[in-house]
């Protein structure tokens, strides 16, 4: 019989096996009883089964075998929210940022997770708020116009494109105004 | 209390009001996930923070013109927090705590704003039937009424900012919950929600545990919140709802056509539990309740309420059931309570039709 090994820490064999189903597909994790140990209650909610934060922090994190081999892990570690002091490392664990700032504050890691979570994502197209908005909202305009501009170009339609070319530049300017005078927000 | 009075306390109007395509689709949800810029996410805020967030939600919500109540967690029994949960108006995780979150509600309670659950603010719309661009309309409107006056977190990239990376973006959870025995009957769930991951959507059984759902009972939604726009998401999710309306229809048609009367039996013995039975649990009542639910959409059954499934599934609830006895109930003792409830209920519909009683 070949005995399962412990993905976490590929030295002992395997004793606890936790099986998950989303969406009609499976997910193992396989651990020694030392690594489960480790992890804890990490692992069981309180109701035994593997609650979603934890699955979800897995799904976050690089896997156990290029950890290993990658010596870069430990400055990730050391990437802190400027806000609330969480390390990347802590948000990997749970799963859940502290505050708004850390999405600054791990801005260059996060787009692979979250292109994992929202099906290759990392941009938001969505609402802008209305009232604290502002430049976004010009700048949105912009790049829609700049869309309509290319097509009105392409299809010789000059007189209309010169319109829409003032347009972007009056805007731009606009937004370059609210960026001088607005520079604490 | 009688049972009229009690119902009409307990029941929400997006439980018994028809809505579009409420043969199949029993309600609609939308909800919006949102947070302040200038606090620490209720992950790992202090006291004082939650405090302040919900004094600036306070002010923002009584400027924003909605007239909601708001119901404070540390200030509500256990059993009346539970029955909130059993409505979906909140979730168990505010329920559990005592700190500073608080729900406010509508009178109609198609709008509740959850506060420092996971995040700051939760903007909730519920409508009957299938209403996915109404209640998107809905939340959008209360959402920027409260935007004039709570300043949000947002990141011109990332966009509203949560505290779990599964909602940032839109912030957006649109779902549609839809009562699927046909497609049950016929084995075909577990070709579809497989199928329906492929889209950015998760189905899911709102009761029972597990993967079990019961009274075949799905809730679809969208798992996708970043990277689409509000208006996309929920087309998309409308678009995988409308193609299973249709698969759910095409399978009760086959059902009644290959074995019709074994269907009507079924449907009228389940029926004949609900009327006569003295002691039922959720599991088998939820059951009984699919079949006579779709019996009422076959035409098999013509006396009975169609919003039967709806409220009884959450009316049975251990909660409720509590909350209708006035003090705490054994298991034993809740489903000796919960038949005589639902037989209650169904006699109501009965005595409405023949002006008298049979029991």
């Amino acid at each position: 019989m070949i005995e399962m090994m412990c993905e976490q820490c590929q030295e002992r064999p395997a004793a606890v096996h936790l099986k998950n189903v989303v969406n009609g597909k499976t997910t193992e994790v396989h651990l020694c009883e030392v690594c489960a140990q480790d992890k804890g209650e990490a692992f069981m909610n309180d109701d035994g089964a593997f609650s979603f934060n934890h699955l979800l922090a897995g799904l976050l994190n690089v896997s156990p075998v290029m950890k290993q081999n990658q010596p870069t892990q430990n400055r990730r570690g050391t990437v802190e929210c400027s806000g609330c002091q969480m390390t990347f490392d802590q948000f990997l664990k749970i799963g859940k940022f502290g505050c708004p700032k850390c999405y600054e504050s791990f801005r260059d890691q996060l787009p692979p997770i979250l292109k994992r979570l929202h099906s290759g994502n990392t941009v938001h197209q969505g609402k802008l708020p209305e009232r604290q908005g502002g430049t976004i909202h010009m700048k949105r305009k912009v790049s829609d116009l700049r869309v309509e501009l290319k097509s009105l170009i392409e299809q010789e339609e000059f007189e209309q494109a010169a319109t829409i070319r003032d347009q972007i530049r009056s805007l731009e300017k606009e937004i370059d105004s609210e960026r001088g005078g607005a520079d604490e927000s | 209390m009688s049972l009229k009075r009690f119902l009409n306390q307990a029941v929400s109007s997006w439980m018994n009001e028809d809505g579009p395509a409420s043969e199949i689709v029993l309600s609609t949800r939308i909800r919006l996930a949102r947070n302040h810029n200038q606090y620490a996410f209720p992950t790992v805020f202090t006291k004082e923070e939650a405090e302040q967030t919900a004094q600036a939600m306070r002010a923002a919500v009584e400027q924003a013109g909605y007239p909601l109540e708001e119901l404070k967690m540390n200030e509500l029994q256990g059993l009346e927090k539970r029955v909130l949960v059993e409505k979906h108006l909140i979730s168990p995780n505010l329920a559990e705590d005592t700190g500073s979150s608080s729900v406010w509600l509508s009178d109609q309670e198609d709008i509740s704003l959850m506060v420092n659950e996971e995040d700051h603010l939760r903007i909730q719309c519920l409508f009957p039937g299938l209403q996915l661009k109404e209640a998107l309309r809905k939340a959008l409107e209360i959402d920027d009424a409260i935007e004039q006056h709570f300043d949000y977190a947002f990141d011109e990239n990332f966009g509203y900012l949560t505290t779990c990376p599964t909602n940032v973006g839109t912030g957006l959870r649109a779902s549609v919950m839809m009562h699927l025995p046909g497609l049950m009957m016929t084995h075909q769930m577990n070709r579809i929600i497989p199928a329906i991951g492929q889209f950015g959507l998760v189905a899911r059984g709102i009761y029972g545990e597990g993967s079990e759902a019961l009274g075949n009972i799905f809730q679809i939604s969208n798992q996708t919140t970043l990277g689409k726009s509000e208006e996309d998401i929920t087309e998309d999710l409308l678009h995988v709802v409308d193609q299973i309306i249709a698969q759910e229809k095409a399978a009760r048609e086959a059902l009644v056509k290959s074995s019709g009367i074994q269907l009507e039996d079924r449907v009228f013995r389940s029926y004949g539990t609900l009327r006569y039975s003295r002691v039922i649990e959720s599991k088998e009542a939820a059951k009984c309740l699919s079949d006579v639910r779709l019996g009422i959409d076959l035409g098999f059954i013509e006396n009975v309420s169609r919003s039967i499934l709806n409220e009884l599934m959450i009316l049975t609830q251990p909660g409720f059931l509590q909350q209708y006895a006035g003090g705490f109930l054994r298991p034993v003792e809740r489903d000796i309570r919960r038949a005589s409830l639902i037989r209650e209920r169904l006699e109501m519909d009965v005595s409405k039709d023949k002006g008298g009683s049979d029991l």
